[in-house]
């Protein structure tokens, strides 16, 4: 594959999906999105429900075939998907869990054990490789289920509304945990959320959907500075963003 | 966590005695009524022997009891096996093929109207007084609600899991083994405890209908002589056998899904919280 040429992580080029319907016209989804990742960049993909960012998802993490248009990813060629559900399996512990991208890939179950065990103190989890997910809190499945994400060693991490089903007080905290964490990896992501403060405190660029059919209306680059912390929230820049974010969502008319 | 497990035995023990001593009193009450009963009503023993003299009678005769068991359990265990096999192989192919479930489950279905009674006979003409009748008795009585549950155990696997595989790259093998296996154990467990129940009626069944040797045959023999104290004694040791074996399948459960165990106390932590 020549894809390491690439200028960008991820790319997706006019993006066009129909859904055929009995008896009705065909459901038109998505009319020709865009889409452009740099390597390192946390890019947003923020719209209203129903604009589908499911169907965009589904193309980006390779489980279905657009109607027209191509995605290209750097390096290996395929994203690390993230859905919205943690979808940990019961029956495994949050190490082997955590393996289950390598193990998928041919990895030994020691020698993925051993490549993912220095990532559990960084996602707040070390003592908990043995324990089942049904032992953890909402937040720690979370951030066990994004562990799993990130140990695929893939060069896009694709997240679907990660932090939705979480309390306010836990979501905040991951956002903050992630903001700082992303950094120091650099890890290359693209964040689908309806949540515009989400956007805001973690993205490097937003990118804001149509309505259906879908398209990428407004690009709007984040400079925050970094680190992104809890003061972050009290910029007046960020209130600012976050505004900004609401007219172009047409939710302020 | 090594804590909460060690403090969770106490609790758990007195669970189980809260729960064991209604039906021993209770079974305590209807032995001390039929002791009475026996010996100060009907007063004649192969009519109605009395719990002590079926328990005298059957120990006199437990060597005789206990090798005639030992055929039965071989057969049961051999049938048992073999519906096993055919459960996971026929459930699995109804799994990965839309047209075997269509064609498979109204035959399923059919073998299940078709009355024991009428089939051990039928048995033993073709097959003679050998094992092989028993053994295909006792995997007809038990592999419908294996196969049935562990169908559906396999049907109800979530969805978005298999998705989150296949973008992971992996194929319909991997899973089915990954996702469906260890998500269709819970069902397969409820099937397995209602067909062992099953098992070792079936056997004592098929050698009612003609064997040279086992339970069943025993069964007959002694009723044909009046020993209705033996017939009882041979009744409880069936009965006997067959509990344990159904709550062997508790312990199964426990050592082949040691997560269920998390779960259970994470809902009932819920129910509690809410």
């Amino acid at each position: 594959m020549t894809s390491t040429t690439l200028e960008y992580a991820l790319e997706a080029d006019g993006l066009v999906q129909h859904f055929a319907r009995p008896g009705r016209e065909p459901l038109h989804v998505l009319d020709g999105l865009d889409l452009r990742v740099r390597e390192g960049e946390f890019a947003a993909v923020l719209g209203p429900s129903g604009s589908g960012k499911s169907t965009l998802l589904n193309i980006l993490a390779g489980l279905d075939r657009p109607g027209s248009g191509a995605v290209r990813v750097g390096g290996s060629g395929s994203v690390a998907y993230m859905p919205q559900k943690d979808l940990l399996f019961p029956w495994r512990t949050v190490e082997d869990n955590a393996i289950l991208g390598l193990e998928v890939a041919g990895v030994k179950k020691k020698a993925a054990r051993e490549q993912v065990a220095p990532l559990f103190e960084e996602f707040g989890l070390a003592g908990f490789e043995h324990s089942y997910p049904a032992q953890l809190s909402g937040g720690m499945r979370q951030r066990a289920a994004l562990l799993r994400t990130v140990a695929m060693n893939r060069p896009v991490l694709l997240l679907d509304e990660p932090f939705g089903a979480l309390d306010a007080l836990t979501r905040t905290q991951l956002h903050l945990w992630l903001a700082e964490t992303r950094q120091r990896h650099g890890w290359t992501i693209v964040l689908v959320t309806h949540d515009i403060r989400e956007a805001v405190i973690l993205a490097d660029s937003v990118h804001v959907l149509s309505p259906r059919p879908a398209r990428v209306t407004h690009r709007l680059e984040i400079d925050l500075p970094l680190p992104r912390t809890a003061d972050t929230f009290a910029l007046p820049e960020f209130a600012r963003l976050e505004r900004e974010l609401l007219v172009a969502l047409g939710t302020l008319g | 966590m090594s804590g909460s497990r060690s403090t969770s035995i106490s609790p758990r023990a007195g669970k189980v005695l809260r729960a064991a001593w209604p039906p021993l009193l209770l079974a305590a009450v209807l032995v001390v009524g039929w002791q009475l009963l026996a010996q100060d009503g009907i007063k004649n023993p192969q009519v109605l022997p009395s719990p002590t003299r079926v328990v005298s009678a059957g120990w006199d005769q437990r060597s005789t009891i206990w090798s005639e068991a030992l055929p039965t359990l071989r057969e049961t265990e051999l049938g048992f096996a073999l519906s096993f096999a055919l459960s996971w192989l026929i459930a699995g192919a109804m799994d990965f093929s839309a047209t075997v479930r269509r064609a498979v489950y109204p035959l399923l279905v059919t073998s299940q109207t078709v009355p024991v009674v009428a089939l051990a006979p039928m048995f033993v003409v073709v097959f003679g007084f050998t094992l092989l009748p028993k053994v295909l008795l006792v995997a007809l009585a038990t592999f419908f609600p294996l196969t049935a549950s562990l169908a559906e155990g396999f049907a109800t696997a979530d969805g978005e899991a298999s998705r989150l595989l296949r973008s992971m790259g992996a194929g319909r093998w991997r899973e089915f083994w990954t996702v469906r296996v260890p998500g269709a154990l819970p069902f397969f467990f409820t099937g397995l405890r209602v067909s062992i129940t099953y098992a070792i009626g079936g056997a004592i069944f098929a050698e009612y209908a003609g064997a040279e040797r086992g339970l069943g045959l025993y069964l007959n023999q002694m009723q044909q002589v009046f020993r209705l104290d033996l017939v009882f004694a041979t009744v409880i040791v069936v009965a006997a056998l067959s509990v344990a074996l159904f709550a062997a399948t508790y312990l199964l459960e426990r050592w082949l899904t040691p997560w269920r165990r998390f779960e259970r106390s994470a809902r009932t932590q819920g129910a509690n919280a809410a």
